[in-house]
């Protein structure tokens, strides 16, 4: 009997609570596994200084936040989507079709991706041309296009060490595997003469393009599906390994991981800004305009971000990593005046 | 092997003339050689399950045991009321202009007085390698006393602060010399210095409560982050569990048991209860999802969304134990009762359910055990999350967002800091725990109340 009390009163309050769910108070924030570390820094740092409760900041990659960011406007709908690429007219048009018409777009500086391995391992000097030679599935040999049987990173290129081809690199679902392939294996095909190679031997542009960007399934290209830290792992288990990394995971692991060089240059936050290093991204989070006013403290959220204080060169942000946007006072600016993309 | 049964009656005849019970047989032999390699077998599987489980708790406990215990230092700060109060009028709404970022200043000239005061002189220190001795915690520590109590700026207090996340590691062994050659984060010098200030009494290693009380933080302070959220989180979350669950479940067991009549539909429900028991998790996050925060509008992260899928989950495993201990009843109990004059209801409450109690309570803690380490269901409501904001009291606290002990297990390990593999052992650990209290009071219980026939 006291039982069935029981159950009458929780269902109860059940029923209440759901029609008294009260106004959200916090910033709700999705989206990209890298700008994560740096929204956390700055969701922190804000709770502390100002007199709006701490914004819930979740990951999950870009894919998935900016889709949740799309489903709609209102309060059950996230406010932030962090992004590590732009978005795509895809994904604008899944927003437009959902009422999520005025996206304000913030630039928040750039990260860097580098090549680690072990830090016991021998001391290696990448060119984009060495990584498509050592991880395209076809390549071009005596002008003939064959399959890629390299096992050796001397094989590629006589002056890398003599270290067995391993590779770890990000899986499809992550942001910085675009960034690869462009930046790295794209610009490797085309440097090394075998883009041209291809389209000689009778593809079309585009079937040429994937086959540069087409990776060997023999083993030797492993995808990571999780995050650097499972890349990490991986390299602890098998030293010749090498990894791909973001810039800021490098740094506060410089003890157990050595990074490589890419055309001669170093990756750092000053050679990356200078744009010395080739291999660098824009990071993004997309603002819902229609929530601020509605959300307390998103529009003071948004300015704290991109303050000279928080992303400026000196700022915490990039001393975890980032690089800071040379351009950051026109981001202000226009965040300042809510402007929405076109 | 192929003359076995051919030999059988030989055998047979072989042993009526020496037929002593002291003497064995092959068969004998053959059969008590069996029985031994069987026991064998069992004791080698319990040896692999024991060694995996020891490898495990070792892993786990040399890897967490760093969690429970935090360096902090002693330093003496001089609040420049220039810096922290400009206008001069000691106004809190004024002062809180201030950000902490120029608290930090404050730190580091307090930090650098503090070396100097001793006179440490260590070759190839910077400045830097100075100020990073301490967290970055410590200037939000530092100006929330201040706006608490204004009228301490121009003095100089004393703090006690958090040291940064490599200095912690180096004095519990986790970061050592070799290692800061490399290190960007941290030098051999400043070690040096952090080994001088220990020696001089300034910085010491204690015990962490702050462990199981502070929120979460980010990836730049490992050395602040703690299980706080995260455990007020899985408590509301169970809470909701047991309040809703239990009665529920109790309910529908003792219906189907007792009352309902044995027919096609209560087959089907029968079929689809251990059905459900089986269904992953992450089912029932997708149905919390679509039911508590698209259709009835429940705010995101919150435990009571985190609470009422845990329910769903948990409902078909508590229902099958408590059906299973109302079976194991022996029918006499209930003719006895039917037999005196009760009513069927009377003869379930006062005898059939009070007998199946232990049963009951042992289903019913076993499933919330399960329930409080489940991390697949909260994935999509979002309690996977950075959530730094201590919820409130109840019963408005499970509307705000809260994180839950296994979701910062997770959150951790994927940090790149190496300091938060620490934290997430720890974590494992309280974890672990708090599975251990349930499942001893689960055994406990049945042993007190458990009734033989």
């Amino acid at each position: 009997m006291s039982t069935v009390k029981f159950t009458v009163s929780a269902l109860a309050v059940i029923a209440a609570s759901a029609t008294a769910a009260a106004a959200r108070d916090q910033i709700q924030v999705s989206g990209s596994s890298t700008v994560l570390p740096y929204a956390t820094i700055v969701a922190e740092v804000f709770g502390e200084n100002a007199d709006f409760p701490v914004p819930v900041v979740e990951s999950g990659g870009t894919g998935s936040g900016l889709q949740k960011f799309c489903e709609g406007v209102g309060e059950n709908t996230i406010d932030i989507a962090n992004a590590s690429r732009p978005i795509r007219d895809a994904e604008r048009e899944a927003c437009t079709a959902n009422g999520v018409t005025d996206i304000m777009e913030v630039r928040i500086g750039y990260d860097g991706i580098v090549f680690a391995n072990a830090a016991a391992g021998p001391d290696f000097a990448y060119t984009p041309a060495a990584w498509f030679n050592a991880l395209s599935a076809k390549v071009v040999k005596d002008g003939k296009v064959v399959d890629n049987t390299a096992a050796n990173w001397n094989e590629v290129n006589p002056d890398l060490p003599e270290q067995e081809i391993l590779a770890f690199i990000p899986g499809t679902k992550h942001g910085t595997r675009e960034v690869f392939e462009e930046k790295v294996i794209m610009a490797g095909c085309e440097e090394s003469g075998a883009m041209e190679a291809f389209v000689a031997s009778g593809m079309d542009e585009d079937a040429a393009e994937e086959a540069c960007t087409t990776l060997r399934t023999d083993g030797r290209a492993v995808d990571i599906d999780g995050d650097y830290t499972e890349t990490l792992a991986r390299i602890e288990s098998s030293p010749n390994g090498i990894g791909v990394f973001g810039l800021s995971f490098f740094e506060n692991n410089t003890d157990k991981l050595k990074v490589g060089t890419i055309n001669g240059v170093t990756p750092s936050t000053e050679t990356i800004a200078s744009g010395e290093y080739p291999v660098s991204r824009p990071l993004f989070f997309y603002v819902k305009k229609a929530h601020i006013g509605q959300i307390q403290g998103l529009q003071e959220f948004v300015e704290f971000f991109v303050s000279d204080e928080l992303a400026g060169p000196d700022g915490p942000l990039a001393e975890y990593g980032l690089v800071s946007d040379p351009e950051l006072a026109a981001t202000q600016e226009a965040v300042a005046n809510q402007t929405v993309m076109q | 092997m192929t003359d076995m049964p051919l030999s059988r009656p030989t055998d047979m005849a072989d042993r009526k003339p020496s037929a002593s019970l002291l003497e064995q047989d092959a068969r004998t032999k053959a059969r008590n050689a069996a029985e031994k390699r069987f026991r064998l077998y069992g004791v080698a599987a319990i040896a692999i399950s024991m060694i995996a489980l020891v490898v495990l708790l070792a892993t786990i406990l040399t890897g967490g045991a760093g969690a429970f215990r935090q360096t902090y230092l002693n330093i003496p700060v001089e609040l420049d009321a220039e810096i922290l109060d400009p206008k001069g009028n000691r106004d809190p709404a004024e002062m809180a202009k201030v950000l902490t970022l120029s608290y930090g200043k404050v730190l580091d000239a307090a930090v650098e007085a503090t070396v100097a005061r001793h006179g440490l002189q260590i070759e190839g220190l910077s400045e830097k390698d100075i100020d990073n001795l301490i967290s970055k915690e410590a200037s939000a520590q530092v100006r929330d006393r201040v706006l608490a109590e204004p009228e301490l700026v121009g003095q100089t207090v004393e703090f006690d602060v958090l040291t940064g996340g490599r200095i912690d590691g180096y004095f519990k062994g986790r970061v050592t010399m070799e290692s800061a050659e490399r290190d960007s984060n941290t030098s051999p010098q400043q070690l040096q210095l952090a080994q001088e200030l220990a020696d001089r009494g300034e910085m010491v290693t204690r015990f962490n409560w702050n462990f199981l009380r502070y929120a979460d933080a980010s990836d730049q302070r490992p050395e602040a982050a703690g299980l706080g959220v995260a455990i007020l989180g899985s408590f509301y979350m169970m809470l909701v569990v047991l309040v809703l669950a239990v009665p529920i479940g109790v309910a529908a067991s003792i219906y189907l048991e007792e009352f309902a009549p044995k027919n096609r539909i209560t087959d089907i429900i029968e079929v689809n209860i251990s059905n459900l028991a089986a269904v992953p998790s992450i089912v029932f996050g997708i149905l919390g999802l679509a039911a508590f925060i698209n259709f009835a509008g429940l705010p995101q992260s919150a435990p009571i969304v985190g609470g009422l899928v845990l329910t769903l989950m948990t409902l078909p495993r508590i229902i099958i134990p408590t059906r299973a201990a109302l079976k194991a009843v022996p029918p006499s109990i209930r003719d006895a009762a039917l037999g005196v004059g009760a009513s069927k209801m009377q003869s379930v409450f006062h005898h059939v359910l009070p007998l199946a109690t232990p049963g009951i309570l042992t289903g019913m803690i076993l499933g919330l055990a399960q329930a409080l380490g489940e991390t697949a269901p909260l994935l999509l409501i979002g309690m996977v999350a950075f959530i730094r904001d201590v919820p409130g009291g109840l019963p408005s606290g499970l509307f705000d967002p809260a994180s839950a002990l296994p979701v910062q297990v997770y959150n951790w390990t994927q940090r790149s800091d190496p300091a938060f593999i620490e934290r997430a052992s720890g974590a494992i650990i309280v974890l672990l725990i708090f599975l251990l209290c349930m499942n001893v009071l689960a055994i406990w219980l049945r042993r007190k109340f458990e009734r033989r026939w």
